[in-house]
Formats: structure tokens, C-alpha cells, sequence
């Protein structure tokens, strides 16, 4: 039997970020993964480094996290690739320009200033090969993009270094709570600690379960493109108001075209398969909005497997029915930017009992009866 | 690599790096480059380096090349037709 | 939108054709898919125009059977789709195909997936120098459009197509400069545990020897027992170099022609969620299916080489097992029907198939192929050599597709083909397990790279539909 202070069980993004604060802090953490780090949605997502855009909700959290990339080569040894390069939600028509401008209006109301409105012209001069139809965009010029796999590796790999011991092929079969520690029961070993850390990613709602949580979770399974190498002609990482659309070249020039189309997943299974008419939805998206695509050749198609919460809001928070259980899960297809802060705040509210990050709206008691959810 | 053919009756004319040659009808670009005596039909955008055919069949991607200026095609699997113009594929293609 | 039909054939080489034309005598509705212009597969290619130009008869017996196969098939009444492409197959047997200009479905009840083989990677240092190229390449050019290679070529590797392409070039008034042989030599002891098959398969070593005769007749050098080779060149290929027994030797060279046996193309079957199996004999994969091809994916059957190499008449034999096992899983002719039928085909497909244990132990590939030295590029798309897949290893990685993340290897427009086998066997002899269970690249549509319009167009099907 292996003890530790807290056990991660998840080995992506939010698994590895928690796992390695709390082992900043002192604490003996052992994080199980079933397969390998960074296997599912944490690896081959779009790698969208987005505050624009995001609800209210996640708004104040998203912001804070913003700094954590800034500085993610201090944290993590690695600049994960991540590239400031801006994000922009293009309006393909005047009722959705006014969306944009409705919004704006909003944010200003509630003090913040980072998204700004650009009209056509500066659109054009911002993104030359977008289609002319397009009237306006929202921007946000200090988003950007990061690579993916390589930031969950990089994670992993700066919790190992802090002293994680991180058991990958480790899946968990079993969960009990005894006095005051959890004994968890792995493929391969057992593990006892006082506190156990849910980051299980599309299957936390499984796990939630075993430990006595029930939570309204669907699956999501976002389809992804990427197409041959092209000299740069994009900079800014575009989204649209109206369509799912998220259109992004890489370093080494090829395009990743993304957005949210679904697949079709199978939680036991492990597994993904693309729906070809919904991508062929994606790559009309992307063809309306840089007619030159047209031409160009896909590499290959991909679907990434993930849980939705009903408000497409996460979970973190301690567990409302058992002690000594966080859980973080349930991001809904926009996670990968949280994964940094949300770490520090899964850390916070290990050592200290809870923490000043906003993570209020993100109560797990919310699904619940109403006059529990309004406690 | 190749010895020079004697010219058929159904040759074709087509123009490889802007030279006009004749290749026998059925010849798929990849093997009109050939004929022509290009040394590679692209840069691999990946390595810089100069690639040539390597399969002939589809499944090896080497010979992709610019054709009518509609960029990476599968040479070899493109027929050749009257007045086609064949031309290498230098790096990542241009959208 | 085509379709239903009863079966849609993928591929039109020996299996798929004859699967077509049994299929139609039995009175199913059958559509024949082919990226090529024509019937023939690449062991027929170009049959009917080489016919037309009176070049066929030159091309030897075994070509000329392939002719009478596409004429049965022409006149079998089966709705032809060449110069299309499959870019996805759906365990459902709806088959999305594109002209080059816009995609369409065709749908089947039941897919026979007959894409032949493919030349097993020969990743060895040099091998994407301009001027290497596969034996089948040549073949291909020789076949199509009738062009020999310049005396100043080389041919290495081992096995029976590189003999018989050697003897072609040579029975069509050709020269090469030598073959660089790399099969282990022959020994009594493997022919003697393959007597039965030897011998029943007489007639295909008769072939061989002839080749043998023929090319030492010609006087052309044929190096034996070569246990390595090396391309030469910068941007363009110079020479080339050969170890016999320690010794390096090194010759100009204004081509390299290589192979080293052919595998099955499993990229369809593997997309589709079929089984494999590997098989040891051949060191490759191939999908698992029963005595008339059926797959474990209900609608899926397979024939041909992309099932289990087997050569051209093995795979005409397949095919026809499996337009009997389409037919009798339709309940157009029932399961003893189907036996009856069967019985001749297997026993035709037993002679052809005699010799193939013996080929197999012949021509078996040396280990260095499947792992070969650090400086050896694998993934030719991406630039990704042997050392880097091994350095990934060594920082944890353990399985192809893991590999993807860690070197990009497998994520060029090949989509893994080229280096699918060798990043297998790599990893197998890295990790110290066998292949079955380091396990394959996860194939995803499109299996062709296809342009975003063309993709794009199927949402306006959909929506019209």
C-alpha cells in the first residue's frame, strides 16, 4: 500500500496542474492514469489559449489564469509553445455584429476592458485572407495558442521533477472511504491518503459515482482538422459568432480547424469516431471564411472525448456529500486554458480548505434542488 | 534512370518545369517528370530536402507536385492530358 | 447518392474483379470503386492498353490472364466508378468517395475492401534520395507505358517480383547494372519442411528458376547473400553500397530499384475497426476474417492481398469465396449453395496457394528492415528517424500513436503508411515486446488526403438529401 497526502486520479491538464502545485507546496502527491499523459481531450485539443468570448462565469478566473500563461516557461520549464498571437470572434452578418456590440456593452458595464469591437476595415488589415462578407469581429489581442500535448507533457514532467510520482498504465478500479483517508484501488497497486483529487476528465462522472456524487454529465466528442503545411497567412486565431469555428495555423504551417462539430464517443470504450457529415459542416465553416482553403489538402480528422456539464460550466469544488474529495472535471469543450489556475485553486482548496480564486459559480451543489444550489 | 523511349503514335504534349516534351498517352504525370528528367518532383516541406517518386502507386506522397497550378496532387496518380502543365512543388504549397 | 447495392467492391484488381463478376452471376447489384483509370489493380495495370498497343503478349502469361479477367469484368454488368477515390468507409457500408472535384456517397449492403498490397517499406540510409525507388514502380512504368531502366540501375532485395521484373527488363531487351540479392540463402532444410508445398507448387518455382536462367544468361551480376545496402547521393542518387560476408563494396549508380517482399494494405481495414492478426511467417499485419473473407465488422468482407499475400491467382480465388459469402449473408443463396460453389474455387486456391510457405521462409525479411539503425530515416514525411523513435521511447513513449505526439511521426500526408510497419517494428524491438501487442497507428478519415472542398461538398448532399 502506497500513502500520500493527496492521490490525483487523471493524468491530463487539470491533473497534472494540480498535482504539481500541490507539490510545490510540500505535499506528497501520487496521480494515477489509466492510460498515458495527456491521452484524451488535454493532448489533441485546439490548444485555444481564450479569454474572449467566455461566460460571465468563467470570466474573472479565465483572466487570472492569463498570467500563469505569461510566465509558463517559469513555471513549467517549457514555453509549451504558446504564442500570444490574439483571438478574434469574426461577425459574418449586421444581426451578429450587434451580438458582438450587445456583449461589449456588457463587459463594459462590469469593468472589463480586453475585448475589443474592430470593424471591417481593421478585420481586413488583421486577417487579409478572411472573406470579405465578414463585417466585424471581437478581439482580443493577448490571447493565443499553445500546443497542446506538449503543454500536458510539460506539466507532467515539471510535477515529476517537484516529486509526484505519477503511475501511468494505473487504472482506478476501486474507491473507499474509510475514517478519515481513501483507500484507492489501481490495476496495479493500492493507495491511501486523506485526500483524493477527481481530474478524470470525460469519466469523472464515473468516478464521482463509485465515490458516492451523482452529476448530470453528458459526452462530448469534438470533432478536430488538420490539413498540409501552408507558408503563415493567419495570425490571429479566428472563431465565428454564428458556427462552430475555431481556425488556427500552427508553427510548422498547418491549419487546425476545429470548433466544436460532433462525433461520436463510447465512455467504456474508450473510443472516438468522426461523423464525416458533421466535418464536412466544419470544412464548409472553414471554406466560407478563407475561400483559398478550398484546395487545400486534409491530413487527417480526430475526436477528442469530453464531459458537459448542463450549463457547460466546471465543477471544482469539494465533494457535497463525502469528505476529503475535490473534484475538477467538466470543463465542456474549453478547458485547456483554465488548466494552469485551476490547479492553483484544486491546491488551495486541499491545504487551506478554500481559496480567493473566483470559482464560485463552479459549486457542485448546483445541480442540485434549487434552495441547496442558492446555499 | 530511364532510357529514352521511342515516340508513339498516341504521344501527348505536356510541359514539365515550362519544357515541352512527348509522353506516351496513359503516362501519369509523375512519370511525365521522370521522362523529363527531373531529379525530384518537390522539397519536402517537413526537411527541405529534394523527393522524388518513390512508389509509383498512391501510397508513398513524394509526388506531389503542382499541376495546372493546382498544388499537391499525387502525381501518380494524375493521367496526363494535352497541354498539362506539370511543375515541382517547392516546400508547403502556396493557398 | 448511388446505391444500395448489394456489394460495392473496393478495389479493381484480380480479387476485386472477380468478386464483381461472381457476384453478378449470382444476380446481386454490385458497384466497383478503383482510384486508377481501369481494371487491373497494379499486378494488371494497364492491361487493356497495353493489349490495344499490342505490347501485352511481351509481358508474359501471367499478365495475359489478368486481360481475360477485366474483359469478364466489362461485360459483367457491374456499375464502375474508376478515377474515384475512397476517402471513408463506414462499418455500415456507406462508402464516401470524391472524383477529385466533389464527394458523393455510395452506399452497400454489405463493402468487400479488396485494395491489394503494397511494397513493404525498405527503410534503409539513403532511401528517400531521388533516384530510389521500388521494384514495383518500375514494374509500374514498364507495364503502363512500356520504360526500362538505364544500365547504370541497380535492383536490391529479396523475393520473387524482384526476379521476375529483373527477367522482364531483360526479356524486353534491357539491362541493369546488377542485383544486390538480401535473401538468406536457400538451404536444404527449408525446402525440405516445405516438400509438400515445393512440390505442388512445382510450377511456380520452374518460374523462378527460369528467371534465375534468364538472368544469368544475360550475364547480369547478381550479388547473393547481401546483408546490407546503402543509398549514396546528396539531392540526387550516386551510388550504392552492399556488405557481403563484412565486406563493403560501392558501385556508380543512376538508379536504386528496391524491395523487399509486399504487405497488405491494412489502412482501410484498420479505419474500419476490423481485427488483426499478426503473422509471424510474413511480419506483417492482417485483418482477421474467416474462410470467405467476412470480417468481425458484420457489413465488412475482404479479399485479395490486402487480406494475407497471396499473389494474383490466390486473390481471384478470394474474391470469388467472398462474393459467395456476400451472397449466401444476403440470403440469395443459401449455405449449402454457397459450399457447393466454393468447393472448386478452394481447390484451385489450395494449387496457388502450395507454394507460399516455402516463399515465406525464402524471402522472409531481414530484422534490420523492421528496426533499423539509428541514422535510418522512418517517417519519410516528417523526417522522423529510427534514433528520434527510439529517444521518445526512452522519455516514456509506448505505442505508435503516442509516437505522433512525441515526434510527428505518422502525421504527414501518407497518414502513417510508410512508416506504420517499420515505427511497429522499432517499438517492438525497443520495448522488447512482440508487435501484436505494441499494436498499429488508429486510422482516421479521410483515408485519402482530401481537400477541404471536397469535404465541404458533402454538407450540401446531406442537406439536399
Amino acid at each position: 500500500m502506497r500513502e500520500a497526502d493527496v492521490i490525483v486520479i487523471g493524468g491530463g491538464l487539470h491533473g497534472c496542474s494540480a498535482a504539481l502545485q500541490l507539490a510545490l507546496r510540500g505535499r506528497r502527491v501520487i496521480l494515477l492514469e489509466r492510460r498515458h499523459i495527456g491521452r484524451h481531450s488535454s493532448g489533441i485539443n485546439a490548444g485555444g489559449v481564450r479569454t474572449l468570448g467566455r461566460d460571465l462565469a468563467e470570466l474573472p478566473l479565465s483572466l487570472l489564469g492569463m498570467a500563469l500563461w505569461q510566465n509558463i516557461q517559469e513555471l513549467v520549464g517549457d514555453d509549451c509553445g504558446f504564442v500570444a498571437c490574439g483571438q478574434i470572434k469574426v461577425a459574418e452578418s449586421d444581426q451578429e455584429m450587434a451580438t458582438l456590440e450587445n456583449r461589449a456593452g456588457r463587459l463594459a458595464q462590469l469593468g472589463y476592458d480586453h475585448e475589443k469591437l474592430i470593424g471591417a476595415d481593421e478585420l481586413r488589415r488583421l486577417v487579409p485572407s478572411l472573406s470579405r462578407h465578414c463585417v466585424g469581429a471581437m478581439l482580443v489581442a493577448s490571447d493565443g495558442a499553445a500546443d497542446p500535448y506538449r503543454t500536458t507533457h510539460a506539466f507532467g514532467a515539471r510535477a515529476r521533477a517537484a516529486g509526484v510520482e505519477i503511475e501511468e498504465g494505473e487504472a482506478v478500479i476501486g474507491l473507499e472511504r474509510q475514517a478519515d483517508h481513501w483507500i484507492v484501488v489501481g490495476d496495479r497497486g493500492r493507495y491511501r491518503a486523506p485526500l483524493v483529487v477527481n481530474a478524470a476528465g470525460a469519466w469523472a462522472g464515473r468516478l464521482s459515482a463509485i465515490a458516492g456524487d451523482d452529476f448530470p454529465l453528458r459526452t462530448r466528442a469534438s470533432m478536430m482538422i488538420v490539413t498540409e503545411r501552408l507558408p503563415q497567412f493567419v495570425t490571429p486565431v479566428v472563431g465565428a459568432v454564428g458556427r462552430p469555428l475555431s481556425f488556427k495555423q500552427s508553427a510548422s504551417g498547418t491549419v487546425l480547424i476545429g470548433g466544436g462539430q460532433q462525433g461520436r464517443a463510447d465512455l467504456e470504450q474508450e473510443q472516438s469516431w468522426v461523423n464525416v457529415v458533421n466535418l464536412a459542416r466544419s470544412a464548409q465553416t472553414a471554406t466560407e471564411l478563407f475561400p483559398q482553403m478550398r484546395g487545400v489538402r486534409i491530413a487527417r480528422s480526430w475526436c477528442g472525448i469530453e464531459a458537459e456539464t448542463p450549463d457547460r460550466l466546471p465543477v471544482l469544488d469539494f465533494s457535497p456529500t463525502v469528505p476529503g474529495l475535490i473534484h475538477v472535471f467538466g470543463f465542456s469543450g474549453h478547458g485547456f486554458q483554465l488548466g494552469p489556475i485551476c490547479g492553483v485553486a484544486v491546491a488551495d482548496l486541499a491545504t487551506r480548505g478554500a481559496t480567493q480564486l473566483p470559482i464560485r459559480p463552479f459549486a457542485a451543489t448546483r445541480f442540485a434542488e434549487p434552495a441547496l444550489a442558492a446555499a | 534512370m530511364f532510357q529514352k523511349l521511342p515516340e508513339t503514335a498516341d504521344a501527348v504534349l505536356v510541359h514539365v518545369e515550362g519544357r515541352a516534351i512527348r509522353v506516351p498517352a496513359g503516362a501519369t504525370a509523375a512519370a511525365a517528370a521522370l521522362i523529363a528528367g527531373l531529379v525530384s518532383t518537390r522539397t519536402s516541406p517537413a526537411t527541405n530536402e529534394p523527393r522524388a517518386p518513390y512508389c509509383m502507386m498512391g501510397v508513398c506522397f513524394e509526388c506531389l507536385l503542382v499541376i495546372d497550378d493546382e498544388p499537391s496532387q499525387q502525381g501518380c496518380m494524375v493521367t496526363v492530358r494535352p497541354g498539362m502543365r506539370i511543375n515541382q512543388q517547392h516546400g508547403a504549397r502556396q493557398p | 447518392m448511388s446505391g444500395p447495392f448489394d456489394l460495392v467492391v473496393i478495389g479493381g484488381g484480380p480479387a476485386g474483379m472477380a468478386a464483381a463478376v461472381q457476384a453478378r452471376q449470382l444476380g446481386l447489384s454490385v458497384a466497383l470503386i478503383d482510384e486508377q483509370p481501369a481494371p487491373g489493380g497494379q499486378i494488371y495495370r494497364g492491361v487493356d492498353r497495353a493489349e490495344a498497343q499490342g505490347r501485352a503478349a511481351a509481358l508474359g502469361a501471367d499478365y495475359c490472364h489478368g486481360l481475360s479477367l477485366t474483359q469478364a469484368f466489362r461485360a459483367s454488368g457491374a456499375t464502375e466508378f474508376f478515377s474515384h477515390q475512397v476517402w471513408q468507409v463506414e462499418p455500415d457500408g456507406r462508402v464516401f468517395v470524391t472524383d477529385g472535384k466533389a464527394s458523393q456517397l455510395i452506399e452497400g449492403r454489405r463493402v468487400l475492401v479488396a485494395v491489394g498490397a503494397m511494397e513493404r517499406p525498405v527503410a534503409i540510409p539513403g532511401w528517400t534520395i531521388p533516384g530510389v525507388m521500388t521494384v514495383g514502380a518500375a514494374q509500374i512504368l514498364h507495364k503502363t507505358i512500356g520504360i526500362l531502366p538505364d544500365q547504370g540501375v541497380w535492383i536490391a532485395g529479396s523475393g520473387p517480383l524482384m526476379l521476375y521484373y529483373a527477367a522482364e527488363v531483360v526479356a524486353a531487351g534491357g539491362r541493369v547494372a546488377g542485383i544486390l540479392d538480401t535473401a538468406s540463402h536457400a538451404n536444404l532444410s527449408t525446402f525440405r519442411s516445405h516438400a509438400t508445398g515445393a512440390l505442388r507448387g512445382w510450377r511456380y518455382l520452374a518460374k523462378g528458376m527460369g528467371y534465375l536462367a534468364r538472368l544469368r544468361l544475360a550475364g547480369i551480376r547478381h550479388v547473393k547473400g547481401v546483408e546490407a545496402v546503402e543509398a549514396v547521393g546528396d539531392s540526387q542518387l550516386e551510388g550504392v553500397r552492399w556488405r557481403v560476408g563484412g565486406q563493403w563494396s560501392e558501385a556508380i549508380a543512376t538508379g536504386l530499384l528496391l524491395h523487399e517482399g509486399v504487405i497488405p494494405n491494412t489502412h482501410m481495414t484498420s479505419a474500419l475497426g476490423c481485427s488483426h492478426d499478426w503473422n509471424e511467417a510474413q511480419r506483417c499485419f492482417q485483418p482477421r476474417t474467416d474462410e470467405f473473407g467476412a470480417t468481425d465488422v458484420e457489413a465488412i468482407f475482404v479479399a485479395g492481398d490486402c487480406g494475407g499475400i497471396g499473389g494474383a491467382r490466390v486473390a481471384a480465388c478470394r474474391g470469388r469465396l467472398a462474393a459467395l459469402g456476400v451472397a449466401a449473408a444476403l440470403g440469395r443463396i443459401d449455405t449449402s449453395e454457397r459450399d457447393r460453389l466454393a468447393k472448386p474455387v478452394r481447390a484451385e486456391y489450395g494449387e496457388h496457394d502450395a507454394v507460399r510457405g516455402l516463399l515465406d521462409a525464402l524471402f522472409a525479411p531481414r530484422a534490420e528492415l523492421l528496426s533499423p539503425a539509428d541514422d535510418v530515416i522512418v517517417c519519410r514525411c516528417e523526417g522522423v528517424s529510427a534514433g528520434r523513435i527510439r529517444e521518445a521511447v526512452s522519455l516514456g513513449c509506448r505505442g505508435p500513436n503516442q509516437m505522433k505526439a512525441f515526434t510527428r511521426c505518422g502525421m504527414g500526408p501518407c497518414q502513417g503508411r510508410m512508416c506504420g510497419p517499420t515505427v511497429t517494428g522499432v517499438l517492438a524491438d525497443a520495448l522488447g515486446v512482440p508487435p501484436a501487442e505494441v499494436g498499429r497507428f488508429r486510422i482516421r478519415p479521410p483515408l485519402k488526403p482530401l481537400s477541404l472542398g471536397e469535404l465541404a461538398s458533402l454538407a450540401d448532399i446531406e442537406r439536399a438529401g
